[in-house]
């Protein structure tokens, strides 16, 4: 178990099945053909970050990797790409879990900027060596995005976990 | 690392570490092998399928905007279109009367002059679906595949010129890699002066006349056609045009960017074509001609 952070509640035990549907729901989310709009954030990466962090012995790398095959073939990327760059932020969510959870949302959301804006950074560099274009600075806008969704999203994830709250006198928490 | 590991008698798995640096060892490897030898276009083409459902329900969000926004066109604007085709039409219709005519008088001059018959091509109509999400490539999706007997390579047209290459075929759909992707050229030719020259994207939207000598005879506003000496395009397809010339003394090539004659960003429906036929065989090599300078070998020239 984790050991207790900021949150006064006691959350319930996380459904893997929740987990996985999530991250399906925000592959779906990747796949909307939004085209070379700027500040579309990287769905995937949030949310697998989101779950590295808070669950980080049930889900990590081997999950970074299937859903960044998944999302190369959508988008057309270069197999690989995404997975590569998943694995790197999974580890690295997985690693930084329990630092991050002793942070209010806010300050979690600053921890994650830098793994996704890195993400991005990788996945940059892959392409450049492989002799691609570069395709300018407001791809990275996508990250920030991303980060300040890390708020709302800290409370719609956790929402099925959390219990009805019940008052008692003689329990400290 | 230690202070946070488990005990032992935890079962985790393999250690983090260990399990991180396999993962890399892998991913790096499909990179490689997708990018530089291209080994994985059938497992690509098998989990495209599975995704398939779920690209085509993502792309329906897309769908709606692009109808609604057609649906709500002003009727003056559509009455405008509507008078604009129906002369488009009639000019079509009187050029194409004669050209039956004239396609009767070529084939009987041809064969007077025992011309091999201009090849005819099968073509395609399919429509774009929407940009591809990658944000380093500048590709298309097209929504028919293999199904409607689309290959990789064939050349895709609109109604003013080429657009692109079809360089990824799944069953249902295909992917359209534009001209002015940075890694697509195109054997051109400029009809002023009849130079032949290869035309490569550049990236932001324009492409590039490369290899062309400083002091060549090339304008801006010169028109650049298919050269079809790669015998996947047909000759004589407007490709661009040439924007400006800089001719600069320190470098030993001109450089050229050219505007793209179709609407190479926009979407609507183009044309793919289909397979030249029975392209020439390419001509016996020519003689090497090896003297002194040990392995340095030239060829002839044309």
């Amino acid at each position: 178990m984790q050991p207790t952070n900021r949150s006064s509640r006691i959350l319930l035990p996380v459904k893997m099945w929740f987990v996985y549907t999530t991250l399906f729901f925000a592959l779906f989310l990747n796949y909307i053909p939004t085209g070379h709009l700027p500040a579309v954030p990287d769905f995937v990466a949030l949310v697998l970050a989101f779950w590295c962090v808070r669950e980080p012995l049930k889900i990590g790398i081997g999950a970074g990797f299937v859903f960044g095959l998944l999302t190369d073939i959508g988008v057309g990327a270069a197999l690989g790409q995404h997975a590569f760059a998943y694995v790197l932020l999974a580890y690295a969510a997985n690693e930084l879990a329990r630092r991050v959870m002793w942070f209010t949302p806010v300050e979690q959301a600053l921890h994650v900027l830098p793994l996704l804006f890195l993400t991005q950074v990788v996945m940059v560099i892959v392409r450049l060596l492989a002799g691609a274009e570069f395709p300018g600075w407001w791809m990275f806008f996508g990250s920030f995005v991303g980060a300040a969704l890390w708020i709302p999203l800290h409370y719609v994830l956790l929402l099925p976990q959390y219990r009805p709250v019940e008052r008692d006198e003689n329990r400290p928490i | 690392m230690v202070g946070h590991s488990p005990p032992p008698f935890f079962k985790r798995g393999p250690a983090p570490l260990a399990k991180l640096v396999f993962f890399v060892l892998v991913s790096l490897g499909l990179l490689v092998s997708d990018l530089n030898l291209r080994y994985l276009d059938a497992f690509r083409r098998g989990l495209s399928v599975l995704a398939y459902p779920m690209q085509m329900a993502a792309a329906t969000p897309a769908d709606f905007v692009r109808n609604a926004s057609d649906y709500f066109a002003s009727l003056v604007r559509l009455q405008i279109e509507n008078k604009e085709l129906k002369r488009q039409q009639l000019q079509g219709a009187e050029r194409l009367l004669r050209l039956d005519q004239i396609e009767q008088e070529n084939r009987h001059l041809r064969e007077l002059l025992e011309v091999r018959a201009r090849q005819k091509v099968n073509t395609v109509v399919a429509e774009i679906m929407y940009t591809a999400k990658d944000p380093f490539s500048r590709k298309v999706i097209l929504d028919k595949g293999t199904q409607a007997g689309i290959e990789a390579g064939q050349a895709v047209v609109d109604n003013v010129g080429v657009v692109g290459q079809i360089t990824r075929v799944f069953p249902m759909q295909s992917e359209l890699t534009l001209l002015t992707d940075k890694d697509q050229a195109i054997p051109v030719m400029i009809v002023r002066s009849g130079l032949r020259a290869v035309l490569f994207g550049s990236g932001n939207g324009l492409m590039e006349l490369r290899y062309l000598a400083a002091n060549a005879d090339v304008q801006p506003g010169d028109k650049v056609v298919t050269s079809g000496l790669d015998g996947v395009f047909q000759s004589g397809l407007p490709v661009a045009t040439v924007a400006r010339v800089e001719r600069d003394q320190a470098q030993a090539f001109a450089r050229i960017p050219c505007l793209p004659a179709a609407g190479v960003e926009q979407f609507s429906h183009v044309l793919v074509l289909g397979q030249r036929p029975n392209v020439l065989p390419r001509p016996p090599e020519p003689e090497v001609i090896n003297k002194g300078k040990g392995r340095k070998s030239r060829a002839v020239k044309d």
